[in-house]
Protein backbone atom coordinates (compact mmCIF):
# COMPACT_ATOMS: atom_id res chain seq x y z
CA UNK A 1 0.00 0.00 0.00
CA UNK A 2 3.02 2.17 0.92
CA UNK A 3 4.57 1.48 -2.07
CA UNK A 4 1.90 2.09 -4.11
CA UNK A 5 1.06 5.25 -2.18
CA UNK A 6 5.10 6.07 -3.12
CA UNK A 7 4.63 5.17 -6.51
CA UNK A 8 1.64 7.54 -7.09
CA UNK A 9 3.79 10.50 -5.44
CA UNK A 10 6.92 10.02 -7.95
CA UNK A 11 4.44 9.83 -11.20
CA UNK A 12 2.45 12.69 -10.20
CA UNK A 13 5.41 15.28 -9.04
CA UNK A 14 7.52 13.74 -11.83
CA UNK A 15 4.92 14.61 -14.63
CA UNK A 16 3.96 18.10 -12.84
CA UNK A 17 7.57 18.80 -12.87
CA UNK A 18 7.70 17.75 -16.20
CA UNK A 19 4.46 20.03 -17.56
CA UNK A 20 5.89 23.36 -15.59
CA UNK A 21 9.63 22.71 -17.13
CA UNK A 22 7.75 22.36 -20.71
CA UNK A 23 5.42 25.52 -19.81
CA UNK A 24 8.83 27.68 -18.88
CA UNK A 25 10.62 26.51 -21.96
CA UNK A 26 7.17 27.41 -24.44
CA UNK A 27 7.48 30.83 -22.53
CA UNK A 28 10.79 31.45 -23.47
CA UNK A 29 10.37 29.87 -27.21
CA UNK A 30 7.05 30.77 -28.29
CA UNK A 31 6.70 33.48 -30.62
CA UNK A 32 3.56 35.78 -29.46
CA UNK A 33 1.64 36.64 -26.58
CA UNK A 34 -1.35 34.20 -27.18
CA UNK A 35 0.76 31.03 -27.66
CA UNK A 36 3.09 32.06 -24.62
CA UNK A 37 -0.03 32.38 -22.70
CA UNK A 38 -1.29 28.52 -23.95
CA UNK A 39 2.05 27.67 -22.73
CA UNK A 40 1.56 28.87 -19.25
CA UNK A 41 -1.95 27.92 -18.70
CA UNK A 42 -0.26 24.19 -19.10
CA UNK A 43 2.22 24.66 -16.35
CA UNK A 44 -0.43 26.29 -13.82
CA UNK A 45 -3.57 24.06 -14.54
CA UNK A 46 -1.97 20.54 -15.47
CA UNK A 47 1.44 21.03 -13.58
CA UNK A 48 0.07 21.80 -10.35
CA UNK A 49 -2.86 19.33 -10.25
CA UNK A 50 -0.39 17.00 -10.82
CA UNK A 51 1.82 17.38 -7.93
CA UNK A 52 -1.25 18.14 -5.88
CA UNK A 53 -2.58 14.59 -6.93
CA UNK A 54 1.09 13.44 -6.02
CA UNK A 55 1.28 14.87 -3.12
CA UNK A 56 -2.20 13.21 -1.33
CA UNK A 57 -1.54 9.94 -0.36
CA UNK A 58 1.15 12.01 1.97
CA UNK A 59 -1.09 15.14 3.28
CA UNK A 60 -3.76 13.65 5.29
CA UNK A 61 -7.45 14.52 4.79
CA UNK A 62 -7.46 18.27 6.36
CA UNK A 63 -4.30 18.32 4.38
CA UNK A 64 -5.10 16.87 1.35
CA UNK A 65 -8.65 18.87 1.18
CA UNK A 66 -6.63 22.23 1.71
CA UNK A 67 -4.39 21.29 -1.01
CA UNK A 68 -7.10 20.58 -3.65
CA UNK A 69 -8.64 23.81 -2.70
CA UNK A 70 -5.39 25.80 -3.47
CA UNK A 71 -5.34 24.15 -6.39
CA UNK A 72 -9.14 24.90 -7.75
CA UNK A 73 -8.26 28.68 -6.39
CA UNK A 74 -5.40 28.61 -8.64
CA UNK A 75 -7.04 27.71 -11.68
CA UNK A 76 -9.55 30.33 -11.34
CA UNK A 77 -7.20 33.16 -10.40
CA UNK A 78 -4.76 31.87 -13.60
CA UNK A 79 -7.62 30.93 -16.20
CA UNK A 80 -9.21 34.61 -15.22
CA UNK A 81 -5.72 36.60 -15.72
CA UNK A 82 -5.12 34.58 -18.94
CA UNK A 83 -8.24 35.69 -20.32
CA UNK A 84 -7.44 39.13 -19.09
CA UNK A 85 -4.14 39.38 -20.62
CA UNK A 86 -5.13 37.89 -24.05
CA UNK A 87 -8.25 40.34 -24.04
CA UNK A 88 -5.82 43.21 -23.84
CA UNK A 89 -3.28 41.73 -26.42
CA UNK A 90 -6.17 40.67 -28.87
CA UNK A 91 -6.88 43.96 -28.90
CA UNK A 92 -3.41 45.80 -29.10
CA UNK A 93 -3.11 43.11 -32.27
CA UNK A 94 -6.37 44.67 -33.50
CA UNK A 95 -5.32 48.10 -33.47
CA UNK A 96 -1.91 47.46 -35.54
CA UNK B 1 19.17 18.77 -0.69
CA UNK B 2 16.64 21.89 1.36
CA UNK B 3 20.41 23.59 1.95
CA UNK B 4 20.27 23.25 -2.11
CA UNK B 5 16.54 24.54 -2.30
CA UNK B 6 17.92 27.36 0.36
CA UNK B 7 20.90 28.36 -2.19
CA UNK B 8 19.12 28.88 -5.53
CA UNK B 9 16.40 30.25 -3.19
CA UNK B 10 18.55 32.81 -1.97
CA UNK B 11 20.63 33.46 -5.86
CA UNK B 12 17.10 34.19 -7.32
CA UNK B 13 16.10 36.92 -4.86
CA UNK B 14 19.57 38.03 -5.12
CA UNK B 15 19.48 38.11 -9.07
CA UNK B 16 15.36 39.44 -8.63
CA UNK B 17 16.56 42.63 -6.84
CA UNK B 18 19.52 43.07 -9.35
CA UNK B 19 16.70 42.98 -12.07
CA UNK B 20 14.54 45.47 -9.95
CA UNK B 21 17.65 48.29 -9.85
CA UNK B 22 18.43 47.48 -13.44
CA UNK B 23 15.33 47.50 -14.98
CA UNK B 24 15.06 50.72 -17.60
CA UNK B 25 11.12 50.71 -17.75
CA UNK B 26 9.29 51.43 -14.82
CA UNK B 27 6.87 48.56 -14.97
CA UNK B 28 9.15 46.29 -15.38
CA UNK B 29 11.14 46.49 -12.53
CA UNK B 30 7.37 46.75 -10.70
CA UNK B 31 7.04 43.28 -12.29
CA UNK B 32 9.96 42.05 -10.95
CA UNK B 33 9.45 43.49 -7.80
CA UNK B 34 6.48 41.84 -6.93
CA UNK B 35 7.94 38.57 -7.71
CA UNK B 36 10.79 39.59 -5.29
CA UNK B 37 8.35 39.90 -2.17
CA UNK B 38 6.51 36.17 -3.41
CA UNK B 39 10.07 34.82 -3.08
CA UNK B 40 11.44 36.96 -0.37
CA UNK B 41 7.86 35.28 1.51
CA UNK B 42 9.12 31.93 0.55
CA UNK B 43 12.81 32.70 2.37
CA UNK B 44 10.76 33.46 5.79
CA UNK B 45 9.21 30.70 5.54
CA UNK B 46 12.46 28.43 5.59
CA UNK B 47 13.42 30.27 8.52
CA UNK B 48 10.25 29.18 10.19
CA UNK B 49 8.63 32.49 10.52
CA UNK B 50 5.46 31.93 9.03
CA UNK B 51 3.59 35.41 10.30
CA UNK B 52 6.12 37.95 8.62
CA UNK B 53 5.87 35.24 5.75
CA UNK B 54 2.42 36.47 5.09
CA UNK B 55 3.09 39.49 6.11
CA UNK B 56 5.56 39.81 3.64
CA UNK B 57 3.65 38.13 0.81
CA UNK B 58 0.26 40.59 1.28
CA UNK B 59 1.89 43.54 1.65
CA UNK B 60 5.42 43.45 -0.58
CA UNK B 61 3.68 40.89 -3.62
CA UNK B 62 0.13 41.80 -3.21
CA UNK B 63 -0.63 45.66 -2.03
CA UNK B 64 2.54 47.41 -2.60
CA UNK B 65 2.85 46.15 -6.11
CA UNK B 66 -0.40 47.65 -6.80
CA UNK B 67 0.35 50.38 -5.51
CA UNK B 68 3.75 50.48 -7.27
CA UNK B 69 1.83 49.30 -10.77
CA UNK B 70 -0.57 52.48 -10.62
CA UNK B 71 2.43 54.75 -9.76
CA UNK B 72 4.46 53.16 -13.29
CA UNK B 73 1.23 53.50 -15.58
CA UNK B 74 0.38 57.08 -14.26
CA UNK B 75 4.85 57.84 -14.63
CA UNK B 76 4.84 56.15 -18.02
CA UNK B 77 3.67 59.50 -19.81
CA UNK B 78 6.60 61.33 -17.75
CA UNK B 79 8.95 58.11 -18.16
CA UNK B 80 10.21 59.44 -21.70
CA UNK B 81 11.00 62.68 -21.09
CA UNK B 82 12.77 61.92 -17.31
CA UNK B 83 15.18 59.64 -19.63
CA UNK B 84 16.02 62.28 -21.93
CA UNK B 85 16.99 64.15 -18.64
CA UNK B 86 18.90 61.55 -16.62
CA UNK B 87 21.14 62.90 -13.77
CA UNK B 88 24.96 63.10 -14.43
CA UNK B 89 27.22 60.13 -14.36
CA UNK B 90 28.33 61.63 -10.78
CA UNK B 91 24.94 61.84 -9.02
CA UNK B 92 24.91 58.29 -10.45
CA UNK B 93 27.84 56.72 -9.06
CA UNK B 94 27.58 58.33 -5.44
CA UNK B 95 24.25 56.81 -5.28
CA UNK B 96 25.82 53.58 -6.21
CA UNK B 97 28.33 54.20 -3.57
CA UNK B 98 25.84 54.73 -0.95
CA UNK B 99 23.86 52.46 -1.89
CA UNK B 100 26.67 49.50 -1.94
CA UNK B 101 28.26 51.33 1.62
CA UNK B 102 24.82 50.78 3.50
CA UNK B 103 23.98 47.24 1.79
CA UNK B 104 27.82 46.20 2.87
CA UNK B 105 27.07 47.80 6.42
CA UNK B 106 23.79 45.86 6.47
CA UNK B 107 25.99 42.82 5.83
CA UNK B 108 28.28 43.31 8.19
CA UNK B 109 25.67 44.27 10.78
CA UNK B 110 24.12 40.98 10.34
CA UNK B 111 27.64 38.71 10.22
CA UNK B 112 28.95 40.76 13.45
CA UNK B 113 25.67 39.12 15.97
CA UNK B 114 26.50 37.48 18.80
CA UNK B 115 26.02 33.34 17.87
CA UNK B 116 23.55 32.15 19.58
CA UNK B 117 21.84 35.94 19.02
CA UNK B 118 20.71 37.57 22.24
CA UNK B 119 16.63 36.31 22.28
CA UNK B 120 13.56 36.90 24.00
CA UNK B 121 11.65 33.69 23.17
CA UNK B 122 12.13 32.27 25.72
CA UNK B 123 11.08 34.99 28.20
CA UNK B 124 7.87 35.63 25.89
CA UNK B 125 6.86 31.79 25.66
CA UNK B 126 7.03 31.37 29.45
CA UNK B 127 4.70 34.38 29.55
CA UNK B 128 2.17 33.11 26.99
CA UNK B 129 -0.13 31.56 29.71
CA UNK B 130 -1.56 35.03 31.24
CA UNK B 131 -2.46 36.12 28.27
CA UNK B 132 -4.78 33.91 26.87
CA UNK B 133 -3.74 33.05 23.29
CA UNK B 134 -1.45 30.68 22.09
CA UNK B 135 0.68 32.37 19.15
CA UNK B 136 3.90 33.83 20.12
CA UNK B 137 4.06 36.30 18.16
CA UNK B 138 0.29 37.25 18.53
CA UNK B 139 1.37 37.57 22.16
CA UNK B 140 4.59 40.34 21.55
CA UNK B 141 2.09 42.55 19.15
CA UNK B 142 -0.81 42.93 21.09
CA UNK B 143 0.22 42.52 24.83
CA UNK B 144 4.09 42.77 25.16
CA UNK B 145 4.65 45.29 22.89
CA UNK B 146 1.26 46.43 22.85
CA UNK B 147 2.12 50.11 22.74
CA UNK B 148 4.13 49.58 19.29
CA UNK B 149 1.03 47.80 17.51
CA UNK B 150 -0.91 50.69 18.93
CA UNK B 151 0.95 53.56 16.99
CA UNK B 152 1.51 50.99 14.00
CA UNK B 153 -2.45 51.35 13.68
CA UNK B 154 -2.64 54.84 14.22
CA UNK B 155 0.20 55.73 11.49
CA UNK B 156 -1.81 54.22 9.30
CA UNK B 157 -4.78 55.96 9.07
CA UNK B 158 -2.30 58.64 9.28
CA UNK B 159 -0.73 57.98 6.03
CA UNK B 160 -4.33 58.13 4.56
CA UNK B 161 -5.29 61.25 5.78
CA UNK B 162 -1.55 62.18 3.76
CA UNK B 163 -2.92 60.67 1.24
CA UNK B 164 -6.52 62.59 1.38
CA UNK B 165 -4.62 65.75 1.63
CA UNK B 166 -3.18 65.86 -1.73
CA UNK B 167 -6.91 66.29 -2.93
CA UNK B 168 -7.74 69.74 -4.80
CA UNK B 169 -10.41 71.64 -2.07
CA UNK B 170 -13.11 71.08 -4.40
CA UNK B 171 -12.63 67.50 -4.25
CA UNK B 172 -12.76 67.28 -0.86
CA UNK B 173 -14.70 64.09 0.83
CA UNK B 174 -15.52 63.33 -2.95
CA UNK B 175 -14.61 59.26 -4.02
CA UNK B 176 -10.96 58.42 -5.46
CA UNK B 177 -9.71 56.58 -8.82
CA UNK B 178 -11.67 56.73 -12.06
CA UNK B 179 -15.20 55.38 -12.14
CA UNK B 180 -14.47 51.72 -13.17
CA UNK B 181 -16.89 50.20 -16.30
CA UNK B 182 -15.21 46.86 -17.06
CA UNK B 183 -17.33 44.38 -19.00
CA UNK B 184 -20.35 42.86 -16.55
CA UNK B 185 -19.68 39.82 -18.42
CA UNK B 186 -16.34 39.45 -18.89
CA UNK B 187 -13.68 37.39 -16.72
CA UNK B 188 -12.83 40.01 -14.47
CA UNK B 189 -16.60 40.59 -13.30
CA UNK B 190 -16.63 37.05 -12.94
CA UNK B 191 -13.83 36.57 -10.52
CA UNK B 192 -15.36 39.40 -8.32
CA UNK B 193 -18.09 37.77 -7.94
CA UNK B 194 -16.88 34.24 -6.80
CA UNK B 195 -13.61 35.27 -4.74
CA UNK B 196 -15.25 37.68 -2.22
CA UNK B 197 -17.44 34.86 -0.17
CA UNK B 198 -13.51 33.08 -0.47
CA UNK B 199 -11.62 36.32 0.61
CA UNK B 200 -13.75 37.17 3.41
CA UNK B 201 -13.58 33.64 4.79
CA UNK B 202 -10.06 33.58 4.50
CA UNK B 203 -9.56 37.24 6.23
CA UNK B 204 -11.58 35.82 9.39
CA UNK B 205 -9.78 32.59 9.23
CA UNK B 206 -6.44 34.51 9.37
CA UNK B 207 -7.86 36.77 11.92
CA UNK B 208 -9.19 34.02 14.31
CA UNK B 209 -6.26 31.41 13.85
CA UNK B 210 -4.26 34.11 14.90
CA UNK B 211 -4.81 34.00 18.24
CA UNK B 212 -2.98 30.45 18.20
CA UNK B 213 -1.43 30.14 14.77
CA UNK B 214 0.38 32.30 12.73
CA UNK B 215 -2.32 35.08 11.30
CA UNK B 216 -3.31 37.93 12.74
CA UNK B 217 -5.51 41.22 11.77
CA UNK B 218 -3.27 42.74 9.31
CA UNK B 219 -3.19 39.82 7.58
CA UNK B 220 -6.32 39.29 7.42
CA UNK B 221 -7.20 43.08 6.68
CA UNK B 222 -4.39 42.72 3.74
CA UNK B 223 -6.67 40.17 2.18
CA UNK B 224 -10.19 41.68 2.95
CA UNK B 225 -8.80 44.90 1.68
CA UNK B 226 -7.89 42.91 -2.07
CA UNK B 227 -11.08 41.18 -2.01
CA UNK B 228 -12.75 44.75 -1.73
CA UNK B 229 -10.59 46.25 -4.26
CA UNK B 230 -11.19 43.34 -6.84
CA UNK B 231 -15.17 44.12 -6.20
CA UNK B 232 -14.47 47.74 -7.25
CA UNK B 233 -11.63 47.24 -10.16
CA UNK B 234 -14.43 44.99 -11.91
CA UNK B 235 -16.75 47.74 -11.40
CA UNK B 236 -19.51 45.77 -9.61
CA UNK B 237 -19.09 48.75 -6.62
CA UNK B 238 -18.40 52.29 -6.44
CA UNK B 239 -15.69 53.72 -4.27
CA UNK B 240 -17.32 55.39 -1.15
CA UNK B 241 -17.16 59.14 -1.09
CA UNK B 242 -14.76 59.76 1.58
CA UNK B 243 -17.10 62.49 3.65
CA UNK B 244 -18.92 59.65 4.63
CA UNK B 245 -19.23 59.23 8.28
CA UNK B 246 -19.79 55.68 8.87
CA UNK B 247 -16.54 55.38 6.60
CA UNK B 248 -14.48 57.40 8.70
CA UNK B 249 -15.81 55.65 12.16
CA UNK B 250 -14.82 53.11 10.34
CA UNK B 251 -11.25 53.82 9.64
CA UNK B 252 -10.98 54.77 13.24
CA UNK B 253 -12.38 51.77 15.14
CA UNK B 254 -9.56 50.01 15.76
CA UNK B 255 -7.01 52.42 17.06
CA UNK B 256 -9.89 53.83 18.95
CA UNK B 257 -11.10 50.49 20.67
CA UNK B 258 -7.08 49.98 21.42
CA UNK B 259 -6.87 52.98 23.17
CA UNK B 260 -10.12 52.33 24.90
CA UNK B 261 -9.02 49.12 26.18
CA UNK B 262 -5.68 50.43 27.03
CA UNK B 263 -6.68 53.60 29.25
CA UNK B 264 -9.12 50.68 30.83
CA UNK B 265 -6.28 48.87 31.53
CA UNK B 266 -4.91 51.42 34.05
CA UNK B 267 -7.78 50.97 36.40
CA UNK B 268 -8.39 46.92 35.86
CA UNK B 269 -4.68 46.03 35.81
CA UNK B 270 -2.88 48.86 36.50
CA UNK B 271 -0.93 49.98 33.55
CA UNK B 272 -1.83 51.30 30.51
CA UNK B 273 -2.33 48.36 27.63
CA UNK B 274 -2.63 46.06 30.10
CA UNK B 275 -5.34 43.31 30.11
CA UNK B 276 -6.90 42.00 33.63
CA UNK B 277 -5.79 38.38 33.18
CA UNK B 278 -9.54 36.73 32.84
CA UNK B 279 -10.44 39.09 30.12
CA UNK B 280 -7.17 38.91 28.47
CA UNK B 281 -8.18 36.60 25.16
CA UNK B 282 -11.48 38.19 25.03
CA UNK B 283 -10.36 41.89 24.81
CA UNK B 284 -7.28 41.03 22.59
CA UNK B 285 -9.60 39.33 20.18
CA UNK B 286 -12.20 42.17 20.35
CA UNK B 287 -9.27 45.01 19.70
CA UNK B 288 -8.36 42.18 17.15
CA UNK B 289 -11.57 42.78 14.92
CA UNK B 290 -11.72 46.13 15.22
CA UNK B 291 -8.34 46.45 14.13
CA UNK B 292 -9.47 43.89 11.39
CA UNK B 293 -12.07 45.78 9.69
CA UNK B 294 -9.76 49.29 10.12
CA UNK B 295 -6.74 48.00 8.33
CA UNK B 296 -8.74 46.47 5.36
CA UNK B 297 -10.53 50.33 5.44
CA UNK B 298 -7.36 51.85 5.05
CA UNK B 299 -5.35 49.90 2.97
CA UNK B 300 -8.20 49.55 0.19
CA UNK B 301 -8.52 53.51 0.43
CA UNK B 302 -4.55 54.15 0.36
CA UNK B 303 -4.54 52.13 -2.96
CA UNK B 304 -7.29 54.16 -4.26
CA UNK B 305 -5.67 57.30 -3.24
CA UNK B 306 -6.80 60.79 -3.28
CA UNK B 307 -10.43 62.09 -3.68
CA UNK B 308 -10.45 62.64 -7.72
CA UNK B 309 -14.12 63.46 -8.41
CA UNK B 310 -17.96 64.51 -6.37
CA UNK B 311 -20.46 63.75 -7.24
CA UNK B 312 -22.85 65.81 -9.04
CA UNK B 313 -26.73 65.43 -8.18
Amino acid sequence: MSLLADLLTIVGVGAGAFFFLAGTVGLLRFPDTLTRLHALTKADNLGLGLIVLGLLPRAGLSGGLKLIVIWALVLLASSSASQLIARVAHRGERER
Amino acid sequence: MSLLFDIVLSLIVVALAVRVIVAEDGFAAVVSFAAYGLLVALAWVRLYAADVSLTEVAISGGLAGMLLIGAASRLRAIDARAAAQRSGRGVRLFAALLSCGVAGGLGLAVLALPDPAPSLAEAAVANLPPTGVGNPVTAVLMAFRATDTLLETVVVVLALVGVWSLAPDRLWGGRPGAREHADPNGPLAFLARVLPPIGVVVAVYLLWAGASEPGGAFQGGAILAATWLLVIMAGLSDAPATHGHGLRWLLVAGPLLFLAVGFAGIWLADAFLAYPTDWAKALIVAVEVAKLLSVAAALGLLLLGPPRRIDTP
